[in-house]
């Protein structure tokens, strides 16, 4: 009964497009996180330095000189993929490590280093530290935050080359990886052996699991799986003066003093270097099903909300909405068809994972007429097979690509209590509208094209995107500090899991008390005292 | 409207995403199963002639266990107007020949004017289910249909060929299989999954149809494609060589 897989049919045929392949989901990633515009030649990305003249570079850090370069080829055993520099190496390959892939930050450093072990990491940091030479960690540059690229001329150390599985224990789903393997990549490891990464995002195909520890990236399972801060037992990381350090064990209980690596979730990169992660990964589903829903209002997105978390209990994963703008905007830019009929302001997307088929499929069934009988929702579809599955997926993980077709992008990660989730993105809508900015009818040039809301419900987590002519300083200012204003007065966070990088640095009192951000600098200054992990970014300036 | 009647045989495999695993000599089945892709176009070209007042009833059909109802509830959610189940014991393995003398003694009771089904199921690749149709039936076929057009009693099909396209045409009644390009079946939405609850399905004992299903091609092995062993780098091209003549290539 061997099969002739339908998927290579399908890539044969001129439908293809039309039709969602399995490898959608995947494909859309892809694509989002290369450099977008690809066909239209895109403008140079301005140095950040040159945007931020405020961002003056600290005189204490030393530049690099050949003789450095000579000394690092030396650590890294003279492997020509290790050391990427100006002298050997063309302005194009450095740009790949200087920008981000916003294209919205530019650094000037004319030398990587891309290790392949943490024992060159630790000589690599012992060498800067003695010198004080700023450094950059960079995993896959996949941060919307500016945080994985130099200010300056810090030299990148990037975990590309680090990318070996250590371990699986296929008893406790324990798994052992470097920093520098890709989600995704594992991800597949572990659904091979009957596992799955507790957490998926939108970058999945490029980022890299250290860079996701160290910039605590949440994502599309969280509300099932929690935190990285919960899932990540132990950690290996090279602290700034080259000392190698076990974090924690691979234990899932270890009471023995303070748990040091939980400083490490989210520090990027400004603590130390995190070179390999110990995580627990839950069993793969066998059952998932995926339904859309049509509905009138947020307050209707939240009651259904509740009704999914009283009704589908444990087998509840994702529970994701997007507002009609979103939807066009998907429409507009890319290939993909609306699941459903009718048309409403907000959309909810439900996945349910489970071991049961027959139990998840009635539940869920259940819960959908009761809400569409009761009006929580106006429509719905429910995905008949894996293909429309995927299909639902990618309009929802393809919003930020068609944003960033529609034009240049100012992109906020909030966290706010769910009531007033979506009162940010009405308040936004207002204020640009009285400025004049909001384009309209009567406003037919102004240069903000859209305002978008679409997110994580279940963790009360705002994805607020505006679609603009371009980025201004007027722009801006009239952006932020509103926006953090809004989020500060409904007592959330300025960042949910983005970070904080360059771009939020500077806001960092609107989410933590003063005291906590001297304590903050106290930390980093133990871990780092000369300051050269990356540098200007994380604290707001003094 | 037109009294044509449609009936839809659809098969219920294993997910075309799912990566088939060969497990003591026989494929694992505890996997997700769906309707097979090529009876969703069929069940989708049937809604859509309905839809356009070309047909007055579609009825959906299926040959397997118990759980192959699934598959009928998709067809009714699509827009079928009832289905017909004919139930056989789990786990036994019913081959084309077999299942296209089921569909005769379906249609010999219900009398459609076309029967459209895919050009083939996923997980056995036969191709085969459609063409023993005809014969037995001794109606015209338009297999690998692109495009289905009727006008009265005369049906038009497009037909997808390897240099191309190819035009026919036949009388109803036919029977016509669908290839992938003929549309994109339609995602069904929760009012019509409801309403396919109250949808009738008519269960019956393949005994009671009076067909004998015993297989008349035997297994004699099933085993997955031999794994891929990886590769290795080569420094220079002199080493490339040398590896190529070693391996007896060049």
């Amino acid at each position: 009964m061997l099969r002739t897989p339908l998927v290579r049919r399908l890539a044969n045929s001129a439908h293809a497009l039309a039709r969602p392949t399995p490898r959608a989901r995947t494909l859309s990633v892809a694509f989002s996180t290369s450099r977008p515009a690809a066909s239209k030649a895109p403008a140079a990305v301005p140095f950040t330095s040159d945007k931020f003249p405020e961002l003056v570079r600290d005189s204490r850090f030393g530049s690099v000189t050949p003789e450095h370069v000579a000394r690092f080829r030396d650590i890294t055993g003279d492997v020509d993929a290790a050391v990427i520099s100006a002298g050997t190496n063309t302005a194009q390959e450095l740009d790949v490590y200087n920008e981000d892939w916003m294209r919205k930050y530019k650094g000037r450093t004319t030398l990587v280093l891309r290790p392949k072990t943490t024992q060159e990491v630790s000589a690599i940091l012992r060498y800067c530290n003695e010198h004080t030479l700023a450094v950059v960690p960079q995993g896959g540059n996949t941060g919307l935050v500016g945080g994985s690229v130099p200010v300056h001329d810090e030299i990148v150390i990037s975990t590309v080359r680090m990318n070996a599985v250590r371990s699986l224990d296929e008893v406790s789903g324990i798994l052992t990886a470097e920093a520098g393997c890709v989600l995704e990549v594992l991800d597949l490891h572990l659904r091979e052996r009957g596992f799955c990464m507790p957490l998926d995002l939108g970058a999945k195909g490029s980022c890299n699991i250290g860079g996701n520890v160290a910039s605590n990236a949440g994502g599309l399972r969280l509300l099932r799986y929690g935190s990285l801060h919960g899932t990540v037992l132990s950690m290996e990381v090279v602290l700034a003066d080259g000392t190698i350090m076990e974090l924690g064990k691979p234990l899932r209980k270890d009471n023995t003093g303070y748990d040091l690596k939980q400083l490490f979730i989210g520090s990027e990169g400004t603590l130390g270097m995190i070179t390999a992660v110990s995580i627990l990964t839950p069993p793969k589903s066998s059952a998932v099903n995926v339904a859309m829903l049509g509905v009138k209002s947020f307050a209707e997105v939240q009651e259904a909300f509740r009704r999914a978390r009283l009704e589908l209990g444990e087998i509840l994963s994702a529970f994701e909405f997007f507002d009609r703008t979103c939807m066009d905007l998907v429409k507009r830019h890319l290939p993909i068809r609306e699941p459903l009929e009718t048309k409403s302001p907000f959309y909810v997307l439900i996945e349910t994972s489970g071991s049961n088929k027959d139990h998840d499929d009635e539940k869920l069934a259940t819960f959908l007429e009761r809400l569409l009988e009761e009006e929580v929702v106006q429509d719905g579809a429910l995905a008949s097979d894996t293909a429309q599955a995927h299909a639902m997926w990618n309009v929802r993980e393809s919003i930020t690509e068609a944003c960033s077709k529609e034009g240049g992008n100012f992109k906020y990660d909030l966290s706010v209590p769910v009531p007033q989730l979506y009162a940010i993105v009405d308040a936004m809508r207002a204020r640009l509208a009285d400025l004049g900015l909001l384009r309209s009818d009567s406003a037919p040039t102004a240069p903000v094209t859209n305002v978008v809301g679409f997110g994580h419900i279940g963790d009360g987590n705002l994805h607020l995107n505006l679609t603009t002519t371009g980025w201004t300083r007027e722009l801006n200012d009239a952006i932020e500090p509103f926006v953090y204003e809004l989020v500060q007065a409904r007592n959330g966070s300025i960042s949910a899991e983005h970070g904080l990088g360059l771009m939020k640095a500077p806001y960092l009192e609107y989410s933590k008390s003063p005291e906590a951000i001297e304590l903050m600098r106290r930390v980093k200054a133990a871990f780092d005292p000369k300051g050269i992990l990356n540098p200007y970014k994380y604290f707001p300036r003094q | 409207m037109s009294a044509l009647r449609i009936l839809v045989p659809v098969k219920r495999v294993i997910d075309y995403t799912v990566k088939i695993r060969v497990v003591n000599g026989a494929v694992d089945t505890n996997v997700k199963y769906s309707i097979n892709p090529f009876d969703e176009i069929a069940v989708e070209q049937a809604v859509q002639m309905k839809e356009k007042k070309l047909a007055s009833e579609i009825i959906a059909m299926t040959v397997g266990p118990t759980k192959s109802a699934e598959t009928l509830r998709t067809a009714l959610a699509m827009g079928a107007d009832r289905a017909v189940h004919i139930e056989v014991p789990e786990g036994t393995e019913v081959q084309p020949l077999q299942v296209a003398k089921i569909v005769k003694a379906i249609v010999e009771k219900e009398k459609p004017g076309l029967v459209l089904l895919g050009k083939q199921a996923i997980d056995d690749d036969s191709s085969q289910t459609g063409q023993m149709l005809a014969g037995l039936l001794g109606w015209p076929q338009a297999t690998f249909a692109s495009k289905i057009e009727t006008a009265g009693e005369k049906l038009t099909v497009t037909r997808e060929v390897d240099g191309g396209l190819e035009t026919v045409s036949a009388s109803l009644p036919a029977i016509v299989t669908t290839d992938l390009r003929l549309n994109t079946p339609r995602y069904a939405s929760l009012q019509n999954i409801m309403k396919a609850k109250k949808k009738p399905i008519s269960t019956i004992s393949v005994k009671d149809i009076g067909v004998d299903i015993t297989p008349s091609i035997e297994i004699i092995s099933v085993s997955e494609p031999p794994k891929r062993v990886g590769g290795g780098k080569v420094a220079d091209v002199d080493e490339l060589i040398s590896k190529l003549k070693a391996a007896g290539a060049i």
